[in-house]
């Protein structure tokens, strides 16, 4: 028999699935949008970033014995907001955007998704075993906060007017 | 452990072409894209069962990015189109999507023909308040003191208001949604396909290009305080004083489908005495 704790568990990772595979489609997304606009340093960045959460999906498929993605539900909310905290906002890109500018929003990401699972290890109503995996996966995201950190010192932080196309593809005047 | 659910045969990527979409970085299209092809999966329908119709404008390029049957007509006459191919094939499940200027200029009279019709499709309007493809004019639904380089002392004129329009026209199912929240559009769209008659969904897409202060509607949209009706003059009200930033199902009407007789009505050789010479 199933027990209701292993049941909130089997929820929790299918929400935690959920969201990785939603960030590594919308880094897949944005891959493709730098592809199409010839920007492929930093097309190349999103593909990794994609490729990165892609395998944190399979890992928690391989850890809960799934032969099958679970079915994420159409709407969830997640802390009252529309899409998961590790999904940056569509509107975060720009065509001429950087490295740096790709990292910040790596970045931005992680800091929410610790701070996800934190809330869900301070929260009263949540079940331990539920609380013991959150607490290993907010861990898991501060590592990955250092280590965009540590990467966004090798790459230059932009000049002011980075957006600035001489020629642009599209007609303002 | 068991997972709560298994996913079905088909995910929202089998719904997804090989063609990478040439919108700009940062549309709003592309969650509009995920919210179809995730509402199609949803469903548990199949490509070849599903036909995305569209006009001309940037947001009607999505038929290409999409597995199913897909038309790219004329500008305006999506409806026109998708109500033909409705018609003559029922057991087709058929979207028509486009953008503002598409459906509220050009297309204006094929709007409320469509809603006053009420055939059984799915009409998603991708409402950015411009002329993108064509360089950032106003379109119907653009602010009268929205001002650009095409238009620097903003239009003066009053926005068209769709869903008003719809209502009065008699579409049969109302919504709104905002293209910052995939899953929430990809529930109305499943939603809407499931409703009979003609089902309109205007979603607020953000054209970052030429109007990126709309990057601010992820601020100004908000459930709709007040559940669905089915009261047309309740709709109307709530409606006339909308502020446009409601999101949801904001009408669902039980009037009956648009479908045509499809017996013979004159047998064969009745009808070739007719054009005996």
């Amino acid at each position: 028999m199933t027990k209701k704790s292993d049941t909130a568990y089997a929820d929790f990772m299918a929400r935690a699935y959920a969201m990785e595979m939603d960030a590594s489609e919308r880094y897949a997304d944005f891959a493709d949008q730098m592809e199409v606009h010839n920007n492929l340093e930093v097309a190349a960045l999103f593909r990794k970033l994609s490729h990165v959460e892609g395998l944190h999906a399979n890992r928690i498929l391989e850890e809960m014995g799934w032969k099958q993605p679970p079915r994420a539900v159409l709407a969830w909310r997640w802390n009252d907001e529309p899409e998961p905290p590790e999904t940056a906002a569509v509107t975060d890109v720009h065509y001429l955007m950087q490295p740096w500018h790709a990292l910040q929003i790596g970045l931005k990401n992680e800091r929410r998704a610790q701070k996800f699972f934190e809330q869900l290890v301070r929260s009263a109503s949540v079940p331990a075993a539920v609380k013991k995996v959150a607490s290993e996966m907010a861990e898991e995201e501060r590592e990955h906060v250092r280590l965009i950190q540590e990467w966004l010192k090798r790459v230059p932080k932009p000049e002011p007017g980075w957006d600035r196309d001489p020629d642009p593809p599209v007609y303002s005047d | 452990m068991n997972a709560p659910a298994v996913a079905s045969a088909l995910t929202a990527q089998d719904f997804k072409s090989d063609y990478k979409p040439v919108w700009c970085p940062g549309c709003g299209d592309y969650t509009v894209l995920a919210s179809i092809t995730r509402a199609l999966a949803a469903l548990a329908l199949r490509p070849e069962n599903v036909a995305v119709v569209s006009g001309i404008g940037c947001s009607s390029r999505i038929p290409a990015y999409t597995t199913c049957y897909g038309f790219h007509g004329v500008h305006g006459r999506a409806l026109a189109a998708g109500t033909g191919l409705k018609v003559a094939r029922p057991d087709l499940t058929v979207l028509v999507a486009g953008g503002d200027g598409d459906g509220y200029s050009i297309g204006g009279n094929h709007f409320l023909h469509a809603c006053r019709r009420n055939v059984d499709l799915t009409y998603i309007v991708m409402d950015n308040h411009v002329y993108g493809m064509t360089k950032g004019q106003p379109s119907p639904t653009t602010e009268p003191d929205w001002k650009s380089k095409l238009s620097p002392a903003g239009t003066g004129l009053r926005e068209f208001h769709p869903l008003v329009i719809a209502l009065a026209s008699g579409a049969n199912f109302i919504a709104r949604s905002f293209s910052g929240d995939p899953g929430g559009t990809a529930s109305l769209i499943a939603e809407a396909i499931q409703h009979p008659g003609f089902s309109f969904i205007e979603v607020l897409s953000p054209c970052v290009t030429f109007r990126p202060e709309q990057r601010g509607w992820k601020e100004a949209v908000r459930p709709a305080p007040v559940a669905p009706t089915d009261d047309p003059a309740r709709a109307a009200r709530r409606l006339m004083t909308d502020d446009g930033f409601n999101i949801g199902v904001l009408y669902k009407g039980s009037r009956r489908p648009y479908a045509t007789d499809r017996r013979a009505s004159q047998e064969l050789a009745e009808l070739e005495r007719e054009f005996a010479l």
